[in-house]
């Protein structure tokens, strides 16, 4: 066993820190709030070309460094701590995954383009009606003589409206509730018969519903095999809860430094607000809040390469433990900061929303205790 | 003691009930029920103000001769009930709830016959002038001047958090008059005109992009001496018995359950899991005790009693269930409570950050969930925080 971070672990996250810093200061991102206009996805090339960051987990064949999960996790952390809207999640961390492990050119081909910075690819799985479970999906490509034809719609993919490409969950045979039968696609954003219903996210992101009507895919759009799809999509649903495990970390240091800071600097009744014992006891459950986050989260990247089952269970600890976390950091700051905390002028209620937000996706602490319990109860019997 | 409502209490409610199924429009249902904070849409609530006037019933709290009803507790309440029930937006509670009650109980003659009929028809529309930059929690540290010039005062300072400035004609302020040994003196409770010269609102602009809150800066704004309300030097005592009446002269709990009845309804298939089915049991189980404890101390407020310590444990208990149950609908909102749609929405103020015009997609209670959750957190800030709130508990209630 080794605990330790490497000298490179710690070269990337400073390094990425600093670009961060330099590139993306905190009233940026209040101006894009503002006028609509995302600056944030300027940044793509440059974390792809200036410090070249979107290979980093792909595989070499596709210019990537194939580095470890603990280079991910840091990645993200670093996302995190900079309030940084870009689609890393979606594109390298998920769909690059997808792709890395699907092979073949035309998936190979895209890769490039992802290392690149010069394709954003969003994932397009989840469905209006379907919480925290792919066999409900209802999307479905039908095969014919040409290739494949699919109709569907998704709900709030995030990227969409960046993305050149998108991958698709779909049902290729079965029903609604079956394990079997879902597929991924990768399709151009631009094919006939793709619309999408744009808005922005809370969390300073964009996104769309997307209406498949009808499209026309060539044969080897199907990525991975036929019909197989579910274990990959469970495991892109750990690798996601880990990787906003690990953004929330970022977020959430950064909103305590900033509370600690503020209530040394506010004072009410003649003393600063860091005398007061009651703010005090709940800056420190702050602290071990997040304290236990980062370790689950830790471990969660550590157990991703493991067996499906020890995967699961750390995946589902991380996400339960990071869930209390944002709640009990978010809601804390908020309200040792008072109304500041609740303005836009500061970054701690930009930080509380993405830190809500993460509490929200890829599994709520209820799905994922459940999961847990089954995984634990399965054993048993 | 009994519980269950008298024939003529059950007849107020029925009258009570046909009022809103007859005039409530649909468009002010709407603006009640898809509303992101505490602040309705400002002008479906003056449309609703103009509508419960007609009727009588703007400010039932008020005594008889102003304008009130002289209503029992018990019709108090039902028309609380009711009125949440029926999803209407609530009225500013400025005006009625708060600068009202310090000029009924402190203001002169001539103070209550200009400013509570313009209160009732909303002809003056008022915001709060207590928070200062450096003055939150420790409200009696506030530095606002006032000095006397004449039959004057000139005003100088500034005013944060306050609630629709920029709809607003007057403002209630607490300034300082004079720099005492002890902060609580010197304070004098002042009614200021917005259009007087040398005052500037300043918007802030809210997490969720809404602009509701304001600063208002004072630049030597002059206000005559007839415009402080009860003595100069003893605003502190009008303000200790509004902050009383805002927390606790009003009941959470049939706001809170009217909502958790909504939730049930937007939630219906996520009950079926028992993990959030017993969560929503859990916040109705929370609110029906706090519908008890506030039933009983609206009897004693009724009976002539301040609502003290009362006042805090219901502020406390009410705006931590109502957080609450906001984290309930966000939970529930799935996936689509990421989405920043505020045009689904009946917002309590413009709103500032970019966002699409095309209809909103998804379910009206999931678009409005992210926003309502991220607004009420204010309940925990405003009105004393919630830290001060137990702190009076233990001094009042405990006696630590």
């Amino acid at each position: 066993m080794n605990l330790t971070y490497s000298d490179e672990h710690d070269q990337l996250r400073a390094s990425v820190r600093s670009f961060l810093r330099n590139r993306y200061p905190f009233e940026a991102h209040r101006t894009e709030l503002a006028s609509g206009v995302t600056s944030a996805i300027d940044l793509w090339r440059g974390l792809a070309g200036e410090i070249g960051l979107l290979g980093l987990s792909l595989p070499e064949r596709a210019g990537g460094l194939d580095l470890d999960a603990l280079s991910t996790m840091v990645v993200m952390e670093e996302l995190g701590r900079g309030l940084v809207p870009v689609p890393f999640l979606e594109t390298v961390v998920i769909c690059g995954a997808l792709l890395a492990r699907a092979g073949g050119a035309s998936a190979d081909a895209l890769l490039e383009r992802i290392v690149t910075g010069d394709s954003i690819v969003c994932f397009a799985a989840a469905e209006s009606e379907m919480r925290a479970n792919w066999t409900g999906i209802v999307t479905r490509a039908r095969r014919d003589a040409d290739g494949w034809l699919l109709d569907g719609t998704k709900a709030v993919v995030i990227a969409a409206p960046w993305a050149s490409h998108i991958i698709v969950a779909a049902r290729t045979s079965g029903h609604p509730g079956e394990r079997s039968g879902l597929s991924l696609f990768v399709t151009e954003t631009s094919r006939r018969g793709i619309t999408l219903h744009e808005y922005p996210t809370v969390d300073a992101r964009r996104a769309a519903d997307i209406t498949f009507d009808a499209v026309r895919l060539p044969h080897d759009a199907l990525l991975g095999d036929e019909g197989c799809a579910i274990e990959s999509l469970e495991r892109i649903a750990d690798d996601a809860a880990a990787a906003v495990g690990a953004e929330a970390i970022g977020v959430l240091e950064r909103m305590l430094e900033e509370t600690l800071e503020y209530s040394k600097q506010r004072k009410q009744f003649g003393q600063p607000l860091s005398r007061f014992q009651v703010l005090q006891h709940r800056m420190v459950d702050m602290y071990m809040a997040l304290e236990q986050a980062r370790s689950a989260v830790l471990l969660a990247h550590l157990k991703l390469d493991s067996p499906a089952r020890q995967r699961a269970l750390a995946a589902s600890s991380a996400k339960v433990t990071v869930n209390d976390a944002c709640r009990i950091l978010g809601q804390g700051a908020v309200q040792i900061h008072g109304g500041m905390g609740m303005t836009d002028e500061l970054a701690i209620g930009h930080l509380f929303k993405r830190a809500t937000i993460i509490e929200h996706e890829w599994g709520t602490s209820d799905a994922h205790v459940m999961r847990h319990a089954q995984l634990c109860r399965a054993e048993q019997s | 003691m009994n519980i269950e409502w008298t024939s003529a209490e059950a007849a107020f409610r029925e009258e009570v009930r046909d009022f809103f199924a007859t005039h409530l429009t649909d468009d002010l249902r709407e603006a009640g029920k898809l509303m992101t904070s505490a602040y309705a849409d400002h002008d479906a609530s003056l449309r609703m103000q103009a509508l419960l006037h007609s009727r009588g019933w703007a400010a039932p709290a008020w005594p008889v001769e102003y304008g009130g009803c002289d209503w029992s507790v018990a019709q108090h309440y039902i028309f609380a009930s009711e009125y949440a029930r029926a999803h209407a937006p609530p009225l500013s509670p400025m005006g009625i709830r708060m600068c009202a009650p310090a000029l009924i109980a402190f203001g002169t003659q001539q103070q209550k016959e200009f400013f509570l009929p313009r209160i009732l028809t909303a002809e003056h529309f008022w915001c709060q002038g207590y928070s200062e930059p450096g003055s939150g929690s420790d409200l009696a540290s506030l530095q606002m001047a006032a000095v006397e010039d004449g039959d004057d005062f000139i005003c100088n300072g500034t005013k944060i958090w306050t609630t629709h400035a920029q709809e607003a004609n007057w403002i209630f302020c607490l300034v300082r008059n004079a720099k005492e040994a002890r902060p609580q003196q010197g304070i004098t409770f002042l009614l200021i005109e917005m259009s007087s010269p040398g005052t500037e609102v300043r918007p802030i602009v809210g997490y969720s992009g809404e602009h509701i809150q304001n600063q208002v800066f004072f630049t030597d704004v002059r206000v005559p001496k007839s415009n402080v309300v009860g003595k100069i030097g003893e605003g502190w005592s009008v303000a200790k018995y509004l902050l009383e009446f805002e927390r606790g002269g009003t009941a959470y709990a049939p706001e809170i359950q009217a909502r958790i009845e909504v939730l049930r309804e937007f939630a219906a298939e996520l009950l079926d899991e028992p993990l959030f089915a017993a969560k929503v049991a859990r916040a109705s189980i929370r609110a029906s005790a706090m519908e008890m404890y506030e039933l009983q101390s609206l009897s004693r407020l009724h009976a002539g009693e301040r609502p003290g310590v009362a006042a805090s444990v219901m502020k406390t208990l009410g705006t931590e269930l109502a957080q609450h149950v906001a984290e309930l609908f966000l939970e529930a909102a799935g996936q689509r409570g990421r989405t920043f749609q505020p045009q689904g929405t009946r917002p309590g103020g413009p709103v500032y950050y970019a966002h699409s015009k095309a209809p909103a997609v998804g379910a009206p209670q999931a678009i409005v969930a992210p926003l309502r959750y991220l607004n009420e957190r204010a309940g925990s800030i405003y009105a004393g925080s919630n830290e001060i709130q137990r702190n009076i508990i233990a001094k009042a209630a405990l006696g630590l």
